[in-house]
């Protein structure tokens, strides 16, 4: 098979087919370490704090957060908002990339849908406790009810609803029909047992059949193409939820693309954290190399660079725009009183980025690592910057005002973490962490095992 | 072993099996079925599959969801329950193209994934026996029709000669 001169190989090591189950599978059938133990108490304890400042607050009501009648909507939509933008790289990889056949792909897509679905998870939380009273949720769908009354299908916030739903539902899909081949493998790995009983039941009696596997196929390239507009799709609509308001900062039509990007960015961010930890935790380095974190950091300069773009484009419309509101939302952005929020988006969200341009950094794990923590802390700061700073200060003068975050806040954001870490940890030891049919596929393209031209030459 | 209706032959490579598919076609034996750990490149066409309508019901039911979202949206807006929202008009149609949309992708992928789980009988069984414990691992096997009174392991074994196999049976 031809092997490109050019390209490092995308798997390392000497490699058989029987020795990439076997490397995959090792953490489902091993037992786990102490470092896991100690990632799932700490992540699990911060669940529980969050949980408990959920049942808080819908239990003594939303009085209990920082929100007064000025800023009436903070903390909990930023993290939202972050958390659905997390989300978005995951989707971003596994369809868009499978879409333009990037093979780098092939070791990182499983755990970063993984990712995506716990993030939307997250992400669900926050309108569910911002409406106040959890039990009336149903209330967003349009049902027939006895008062006649439906959704307002021309708010954003109502397309929200259907955007998120279907997102989660086709992200759930996509990540599934990935694993049953992969639940297969693990099944008739197993010896006897109540584990076997139960893979076997999940891995919907796979065979491994050509005929499936054309349908298989076919399935997934035709969910990845339908996910891609998807994923576009969902952030202009949570960007609509701002965009289509008349807030100064916030009636902006540049909203749709800039979320986008600014949501793959922290995606993106995320995944690398992520798997920076499990590569080296689940002796994963073959499959994930440094030619995979290399790729996804030079994804990481062009995101954030539409990002910094974004940004420069909102600052050259506000003056260009002659609309002395537009222009003081801006200038109290960056010279307000929160002109510290704006700084730390600035420099974790648009300088972090550049700094990628040098190879040095972005072939180093513990740089890498290091920049796409910044980058998740800088891209938080930037939906709180644009919510909270557009919000604080509007046309009323009379109404302005300072919003601080509670405990209780702060809690949420812990526990949406904590859950997300907790649920992140328990997939690794339950479905394998690398699609180990689509490694196997591309281990003599793209593998570094010498080939039959290779050796014909020796 | 009259009773089995089918010859396996087990390979460790993927290219020796498309060599024996390949000689087998020339045969004329009948191919059942292959299975293999990974979708083999190549092997659609030798088996003269034809190609999955798993897109046609998607792109089917999609159509379906995106006339039933609009449809929904236009008359709750415009016979059920019309609401004046500053000012504008109650059939409004930018307004109504997010959730068509969604509801597209929704109904398209749904159906999408229930068609190949109902096409190739994916379901949950306690009772599944793999035909071999390696074939999800490293293993590739052919299944040959041997219901045919010609067809034998003798004369397989001789098509098949010169190919690399771990075992014909």
């Amino acid at each position: 098979m031809f092997q490109s001169p050019l390209r490092k190989p995308l798997i390392e090591g000497t490699k058989t087919y029987q020795s990439i189950t076997r490397e995959i599978l090792n953490p489902m059938v091993d037992k786990p370490g102490k470092l896991w133990y100690f990632g799932v108490t700490i992540s699990s304890v911060a669940a529980l704090f969050g949980l408990t400042m959920m049942a808080w607050t819908v239990w003594q009501g939303i009085g209990t957060w920082g929100e007064n009648r000025t800023v009436g909507w903070a903390f909990e939509i930023t993290t939202f908002v972050w958390w659905i933008g997390i989300g978005h790289a995951g989707t971003f990889i596994s369809a868009i990339l499978l879409l333009f056949r990037q093979k780098w792909r092939n070791s990182i897509n499983r755990s970063a849908e993984a990712m995506t679905i716990f993030a939307v998870i997250c992400a669900a939380i926050f309108p569910l406790i911002h409406l106040g009273r959890p039990l009336l949720t149903f209330f967003i769908f349009p049902y027939p009810n006895t008062r006649g009354l439906w959704v307002n299908f021309n708010s954003p916030l109502v397309w929200d609803v259907f955007a998120i739903s279907t997102y989660f539902t086709i992200s759930l899909l996509f990540w599934y029909v990935g694993l049953i081949p992969d639940i297969g493998t693990l099944r008739d790995k197993l010896k006897n047992g109540f584990k076997k009983k139960i893979y076997k039941f999940l891995s919907f009696s796979w065979k491994g059949s050509a005929r499936d596997w054309h349908r298989h196929e076919i399935t997934s390239i035709m969910l990845a193409a339908i996910a891609t507009p998807l994923v576009l799709s969902v952030h202009s609509i949570v960007s609509m939820d701002f965009a289509t308001s008349i807030l100064p900062g916030w009636h902006t039509t540049i909203f749709p693309p800039y979320f986008v990007a600014g949501a793959i960015y922290s995606g993106f961010a995320m995944v690398l954290t992520l798997l920076i930890i499990t590569r080296k935790a689940l002796k994963l380095e073959d499959y994930i190399t440094v030619e995979h974190i290399e790729s996804m950091n030079k994804i990481l300069i062009a995101t954030g660079s539409i990002v910094g773009l974004a940004y420069m484009t909102e600052l050259f419309m506000a003056w260009y725009s002659g609309v002395e509101y537009e222009q003081y939302a801006f200038l109290n952005r960056a010279t307000g009183p929160y002109w510290w929020a704006y700084m730390i988006m600035i420099t974790c969200n648009v300088v972090s980025a550049q700094l990628l341009w040098i190879k040095k950094l972005r072939t180093s794990l513990y740089f890498t690592f290091f920049i796409s923590i910044v980058i998740n802390i800088g891209m938080w700061f930037e939906r709180f910057v644009i919510i909270v700073t557009s919000l604080h200060r509007d046309y009323l003068t009379s109404s302005w005002t300072m919003y601080k975050p509670t405990i209780v806040e702060w809690g949420l954001l812990i526990g949406t973490l904590g859950i997300f870490f907790t649920s992140f940890l328990l997939f690794i030891r339950v479905f394998p962490v690398i699609s180990i049919f689509e490694v196997k596929s591309i281990m003599k393209s793209s593998g570094s095992n010498p080939t039959e031209k290779d050796q014909s030459h020796e | 072993m009259n009773e089995r209706k089918y010859i396996s032959v087990y390979f460790d490579d993927e290219k020796y099996l498309i060599q024996a598919v390949k000689k087998l076609n020339e045969s004329n034996e009948t191919i059942l079925d292959a299975q293999t750990p990974f979708p083999v490149h190549g092997l659609d066409g030798l088996l003269s599959m034809k190609r999955s309508r798993i897109p046609v019901g998607g792109f089917i039911l999609g159509f379906v969801g995106a006339f039933l979202a609009f449809i929904f949206q236009a008359w709750v807006f415009t016979v059920s329950y019309p609401l004046i929202i500053g000012g504008k008009p109650f059939f409004s149609v930018p307004t109504f193209v997010p959730i068509t949309f969604e509801v597209t992708v929704l109904f398209a992928g749904v159906s999408m994934v229930f068609a190949l789980l109902i096409r190739s009988n994916l379901k949950p069984e306690y009772r599944f026996e793999p035909l071999n414990d390696r074939i999800t691992d490293d293993m590739f096997v052919v299944l040959i029709d041997s219901t045919g009174e010609k067809t034998t392991i003798e004369k397989i074994k001789s098509t098949l000669s010169g190919i690399q196999t771990i075992e014909i049976r």
